[in-house]
């Protein structure tokens, strides 16, 4: 490994974090997974400058970041549009390009999406921590010194001139995810599904729910129709393990999205989000509109084997 | 609970039997290197199985759990470990010491004395990364939680709510009574098991000065 400083962070914008796909194993201690909000776009950004597919990535949000490259690096944007620029010049999202020493990228503001991904060919040395990279921003560790970045940071890039060549790579413009403001997600019912009312149930399915300001890493706030819960139930229950996707209704009745952040809670979840689709709850940003639609088990691995086919053949999905 | 989650119902209450169970269960499903597993997440009553669906089928995952359920033998489980807690209790280290006794009309000692005489099942880790939800807190100490949740409970911080106690294993907003401060650290990501507590722990408080708190602290 042969680390070289290659980026410096001039601003960090809204919210900018190391990730990679996550850590896992640890779940019985409380830790969650973290990891790539969109692990789509950032296993996509890897294969274009030709890392493996889990190394760590920059993740940032909506708007403000700029970068300046200290050395030649190649690199590559995926997942939301955030209108990006190098030297004040659009630069084309999901390729590789080579950047070269003061090279200023920035991310001017979103057009379509809520974050992006920064995948640098060599990929970003930081510790491993519980077989990780990915920050844990609750608990303050992983990533860049357990916290997001911050304006003067470094980051060193492992032998970055190796990938320089790889530069040119892009993905094939029919699986460029479009990002919509109003998300159709679709849902496998429980495991508390049966303490709502049938009303309740239909509510969740017939409603056209904005995203509150309330959204973040850990979760995705609701506004809209409350779900009716049934009468003899009490507002929480009894705490449990719980999944990201998980569509949780506390005692007001207006569901939050759980995203990776925590492994355990107490209230009801009256559905949750099937892992084919898991990859949008990263490009919802407040103000979109989201609706749920009900599917059986079945469908819901159905649909994640062809996304699996699709994304386990990265390969054939790129042009180089 | 969604397609990659299975939630193993055990019970319907908090009771040391059930959770005795889930703790069975658990350690029989990690004794054994399940491909497809990829999160065991004891509750109180329940155990989530997280498992990848493109690697091992719901039906297959569904019989591998009957057949280690067959097989567990609550007897032959490793003993709980017992671990001892210190605690600097009121003053700056617990600031609602005062408060709890005015309100349980009694003095900071008998709250003291009744919060290190039990011995304490550790229920579950969850919540936020070694964060013990501990039980029960005898009837007697039982007290809400305070109006106005804190903005910044300090690391180590221990603290009732009702009928449980817990500590703050990093510095975070929190609504419980804090009663006390430990110097342990609960959570500590370099280190494997980077938890301090693990489920099934039985844990019993004692008492140290603030002198010893601060000697102990590096």
């Amino acid at each position: 490994m042969a680390a070289v400083k290659s980026i410096e962070v001039l601003s960090p914008g809204l919210q900018t974090t190391i990730q990679d796909l996550g850590r896992f194993g640890y779940g019985h201690y409380g830790v969650p997974s973290s990891g790539a909000l969109d692990s789509f776009s950032l296993r996509i950004a890897n294969r274009l400058v030709d890392n493996s597919e889990n190394v760590a990535c920059l993740e940032t949000t909506l708007m403000g970041l700029r970068l300046k490259v200290l050395t030649d690096v190649c690199v590559a944007v995926t997942g939301a549009d955030l209108q990006l620029q190098v030297n004040k010049q659009a630069l084309k999202m999901w390729c590789s390009h080579v950047l070269k020493k003061g090279d200023i990228l920035s991310f001017i503001g979103p057009r379509s999406g809520c974050r992006a991904y920064i995948a640098f060919g060599g990929g970003i040395i930081t510790p491993f921590v519980l077989g990780s990279q990915s920050t844990n921003l609750f608990s303050g560790f992983g990533g860049f010194e357990g916290r997001s970045l911050q304006k003067g940071d470094t980051l060193s890039i492992d032998s970055p001139q190796a990938k320089l060549p790889m530069a040119g790579r892009s993905l094939k413009s029919q699986w460029i995810p479009k990002y919509p403001s109003v998300f159709t997600l679709r849902v496998v019912w429980g495991p508390q599904e049966n303490d709502f009312t049938k009303k309740g149930k239909r509510t969740l399915t017939h409603t056209l729910y904005r995203v509150s300001s309330q959204a973040d890493r850990t979760g995705i706030r609701l506004e809209g129709a409350e779900i009716q819960r049934k009468k003899n139930t009490a507002e929480s229950i009894i705490s449990e393990g719980l999944i990201s996707g998980s569509i949780q209704v506390p005692g007001d009745g207006k569901p939050i999205i759980i995203l990776g952040e925590t492994v355990s809670g107490g209230y009801r979840k009256i559905a949750a989000i099937i892992t084919a689709d898991l990859h949008l709850l990263g490009q919802i940003k407040p103000g979109d509109e989201v609706q749920f639609a009900a599917i059986s088990l079945e469908e819901a691995h159905r649909a994640l084997d062809e996304t699996g086919h699709k994304v386990n053949n990265l390969s054939a999905l790129l042009n180089s | 609970m969604g397609d990659r989650g299975l939630l193993v119902e055990l019970g319907d209450e908090i009771s040391r039997q059930i959770n005795q169970k889930v703790r069975a269960l658990f350690i029989g499903l990690a004794g054994h290197d399940f491909k497809g597993i990829k999160e065991l997440i004891p509750g109180y009553r329940s155990l989530m199985v997280v498992y990848d669906p493109l690697v091992s089928s719901l039906r297959s995952l569904k019989f591998q759990i009957m057949d280690i359920w067959d097989t567990v033998d609550e007897a032959q489980l490793p003993s709980p470990r017992i671990v001892e807690i210190p605690v600097a209790y009121g003053d700056e280290f617990g600031p609602d010491l005062e408060w709890v006794a005015h309100y349980l009309k009694m003095t900071p000692e008998a709250v003291i004395r009744l919060h290190t005489e039990p011995t304490y099942q550790v229920y579950m880790i969850g919540f936020m990364p070694g964060y013990p939800y501990m039980g029960e807190v005898v009837d007697s100490l039982v007290t809400p939680r305070r109006e106005t949740p804190r903005t910044h409970v300090i690391q180590g911080s221990v603290g009732i709510a009702q009928k449980q106690t817990g500590i703050y294993p990093v510095t975070s907003p929190g609504g419980w009574q804090i009663i006390g401060r430990t110097p342990i650290r609960l959570f500590d990501p370099q280190k494997n098991p980077p938890s301090f507590l693990e489920m099934g722990d039985r844990v019993k408080f004692y008492t140290i000065t603030a002198e010893e708190m601060q000697r102990w602290l590096p």
